[in-house]
């Protein structure tokens, strides 16, 4: 029998939707929402979305199921007060700075208070003006914009499963804060910045670099180039009203509004993204061949490698080592285009615009620095883009598109591809997997990597190996791949991992979308673009091929190493140490033992207080120093304790005892 | 020689008897707070590492409850009641003496030789002698600031005559 139910007197059947909002919303009206997103759960915090159920009486739909016969109302003389009210609550503890801020004009609540009618705030201001969270190069937090929906403290929980958000305090004092209430920077954050993008308003918001490319571009000495990454040309137009249902490759446009604006050279990351394939590809058939860490993890995405650097650093070695493409870019830029230019090192800057915010800290690390000078000088996003185009007042819809400079401008599909989830795969395979017979469409060849879902598999014959592929998107699916390749190593050759639903392309850079059908449309408009381009194959890059001839050498080689690879270090998840015994005495031996999770269920517990008892007892009690730490981070070969600087793997009371007495005797 | 082990030890032995378990999360805080007289730091890292959490999360539950403290508790505490009654019956005036009388500005909470921390509470369930003040474990009812005060000096004078 098919279900149905009346909204506002017409009949609407429906099927496996998940609460009324959805049925609300397929029948196109737009219920308003802070707290819902149909990625993660329902909340049910900000009322705005209330509904009246005849016999029920007034309920959130996001967290009402849909039942057969419901009478439904959704615009009421009384709910339309209620919304009102709640609006006009949440506006009065609000900074209503709009002018200033940079989320005017997409901020929900600025919309909201506009489609309701609000033209009075009826209650007295009350907001407490807190200092902005500035400690990341990625993201900016202003709580007193904060409308405590949650959504960013369930993305980064229950997509990311990193929690570095959460709610703390009570009532009027609620905040969202990070861990502790500490700065961003100090909580457990990987900067993918999916917080920023499900933000109603402008209480988390990348961290603009505008200023300082402008100022850049005004300074008469400096030659300011850039490179513009493959996911914002699908994306940008959206914000000047040139999406369209298929999307817009906007990639000429932008080359043309990058000139303008004063760019020395406009490049391509998808270069430096066939740059990467050949060299990342090369990696992986030598370490196959070796089957040395395997499985090869890819490295592209800068929040998983800080994911896999705080959380598994037993999986370090599996990253691939090289660079990212705008790693690459920037490091061949600094090497390459000073000459080009006839200018001095010094006086060149090298902008990146990228879909992502984990990127304006990857440029940061020192790994990606040479001889104290970074790569990339500055990243911008593709929502800072959108507004230094405003800025320069340029038209973008009537520009005529012009092309890329060579030679860090040329790429073929794979390069154009690496912005979608599955991209880097597919490109890979079209680079290692040989299969010359003729007729073949190269675009198409490997498309059964291509999909939807955030945790996808696939298998292909190589020289009559079967390889095993996992492709994940959000962190919270890699953590499952994770924990399957702890149980069993061989499940799989090759992992790639992108921290933000439907890869690149959804990054926390781009215009704000609420609608998910966006996501497709931007990964079409990728695909598509690949179709256009003569070359499918990175290797086939001619430019690359020169690059590597005339600087680098061969893939792999000794120089391509020194330009094209890096290096990673864990970072400690927590940073406290907890002091159990501290001698009177300052020279020392120092023992750590770990307490972490797995340390702890292998008897961590049991040589602490071996430890303690033995140096009670001894004579020794003022030459040692106890430290507990969470955690060491050699979870697989716990319980783990170091002495003196030296860590001892499966540690058991004897040998901590053994490795103590050797010490002390040294002393 | 300084010795945290017996305290640490205990904090393990309460996630062992809570069986590491994440849902028994409040049981584990109130028994820790009980060893400690509040929840410091390095702690509640340690319970969200063990109990496979994000510190986030411990933190927002450790903040949400008034019982809950993440300062180290003075040796007496003085909660005052703010109560419909009470507060009708002015103790904001009795917080404000007192905080006066322990030198506390805004947002302090705990003296500086941590021999008092002053806490507001919702109702002590004694409405019919508000405005009323516990201290430790006596409830003093009727209260005007300076009896308040009063009720302050007695202890300090105690707490003298021990020195």
């Amino acid at each position: 029998m098919e279900k149905y139910l009346t909204i506002n007197r017409r009949k609407v059947f429906f099927n496996n939707e998940k609460n009324l909002l959805e049925v609300i919303r397929k029948e196109n009206i737009e219920l308003p929402t802070f707290c819902y997103h149909s990625e993660f759960s329902a909340y049910g915090s900000c009322r705005l979305c209330m509904i009246e159920i005849e016999g029920k009486g007034i309920s959130p739909a996001c967290s009402t199921l849909p039942e057969n016969g419901m009478e439904i109302k959704t615009n009421t003389e009384q709910i339309i007060e209620m919304r009102k009210i709640i609006v006009e609550l949440l506006l009065a503890n609000h900074d209503r700075d709009c002018t200033t801020c940079a989320k005017s004009e997409t901020c929900r609540l600025q919309t909201l208070a506009r489609r309701l009618g609000v033209e009075e705030i009826r209650f007295k201001n009350v907001i407490h003006k807190k200092s902005k969270d500035l400690s990341t190069y990625s993201l900016v937090r202003e709580s007193s914009k904060c409308v405590l929906c949650g959504d960013c403290v369930r993305f980064c929980d229950e997509i990311q499963s990193v929690g570095a958000l959460g709610f703390a305090n009570r009532g009027s004092q609620s905040v969202v804060c990070p861990t502790f209430s500490k700065d961003l920077e100090s909580s457990e954050c990987v900067y993918c910045g999916q917080c920023a993008r499900v933000c109603p308003t402008g209480a988390i918001m990348p961290r603009s670099e505008v200023n300082y490319v402008w100022k850049a571009l005004s300074n008469s000495n400096k030659k300011v180039i850039v490179a513009i990454a493959p996911a914002v040309r699908a994306a940008i137009g959206e914000v000047f009203g040139l999406s369209g249902e298929n999307g817009t490759e906007a990639a000429g446009k932008i080359v043309t509004v990058l000139r303008s604006m004063g760019f020395a050279k406009v490049f391509d990351i998808s270069f430096s993204a066939d740059m990467t394939i050949v060299e990342e590809a090369n990696e992986f058939v030598e370490r196959l061949g070796k089957d040395r860490d395997m499985p090869m993890f890819t490295s592209c995405c800068p929040a998983w490698v800080k994911f896999v650097e705080r959380y598994y650093p037993d999986f370090i070695p599996n990253l691939s080592s090289c660079r990212s493409p705008q790693g690459m870019y920037g490091a061949v830029a600094k090497k390459i285009i000073p000459e080009m230019l006839g200018i001095p090192k010094e006086d060149l800057v090298v902008v990146s615009v990228m879909p992502c915010t984990a990127k304006k800290f990857e440029a940061r690390r020192p790994e990606l620095s040479k001889d104290g000078i970074a790569d990339i000088d500055y990243v911008l996003t593709t929502q800072e883009l959108a507004r230094m185009i405003e800025e320069a007042g340029l038209c973008f819809g009537e520009l005529e598109p012009s092309s890329f400079d060579m030679p860090l401008g040329f790429k073929t599909g794979s390069g154009i591809i690496f912005g979608n989830s599955g991209g880097v795969t597919e490109a890979v395979l079209r680079n290692v997997v040989n299969n010359k017979s003729d007729g073949i469409d190269e675009a198409d060849q490997f498309n059964f990597v291509r999909g939807e879902n955030g945790l996808r598999e696939a298998k292909i014959n190589l020289n009559g190996k079967e390889l095993n592929i996992a492709i994940v998107y959000g962190l919270k699916n890699a953590r499952k791949i994770l924990r399957d390749i702890k149980v069993d190593k061989s499940r799989y050759n090759f992992v790639e991992v992108m921290a933000c639903p439907g890869g690149c392309i959804g990054g926390a850079g781009q215009p704000v979308y609420t609608d998910l059908a966006v996501r497709n449309t931007r990964t079409k408009v990728l695909y598509e673009n690949d179709k256009t381009m003569e070359l499918h194959k990175s290797q086939d890059n001619l430019y690359v091929q020169k690059i590597y001839r005339d600087y680098l050498g061969n893939p792999g080689s000794h120089s391509a190493h020194e330009y094209l690879h890096t290096g990673y270090k864990y970072t400690k998840r927590f940073k406290e140490t907890f002091g159990i015994y501290k001698p009177l005495k300052e020279n020392y031996i120092k023992i750590n033992i770990c307490f972490g999770n797995n340390c702890i269920q292998k008897g961590s517990k049991d040589i602490l207080k071996h430890i303690m008892s033995f140096i009670e007892n001894s004579d020794y009690k003022d030459s040692v120093g106890i430290d507990v730490s969470i955690c060491l981070e050699k979870c697989s070969k716990g319980p783990v304790v170091r002495v003196a600087g030296k860590t001892i793997e499966r540690c058991t009371s004897e040998s901590a005892e053994k490795a103590i007495l050797e010490e002390l005797k040294r002393i | 020689m300084e010795s945290n082990y017996v305290k640490f030890e205990t904090v393990c032995r309460i996630l062992e008897e809570n069986s590491f378990d994440k849902s028994k999360l409040i049981p584990i805080l109130q028994a820790i707070q009980e060893e400690y007289r509040y929840l410091p730091e390095e702690i509640l890292a340690f319970i969200a590492s063990s109990l496979n959490i994000s510190p986030a999360k411990v933190y927002g539950v450790a903040t949400f409850f008034a019982h809950f403290a993440l300062q180290l508790k003075g040796k007496h505490i003085v909660k005052v009641c703010d109560g419909t009654a009470c507060h009708v019956k002015k103790s904001a005036g009795l917080i404000d003496a007192l905080k006066n009388k322990l030198g506390l500005k805004a947002g302090e909470h705990s003296t500086k030789d941590n021999l008092f921390t002053i806490e507001t509470v919702s109702c002590l369930g004694a409405c019919g002698l508000a405005p009323v003040l516990l201290i430790d474990d006596d409830v003093h009812g009727q209260m005007t600031p300076d009896k308040a005060v009063k009720l302050i000096d007695v202890i300090l004078g105690q707490e003298g005559a021990k020195e």
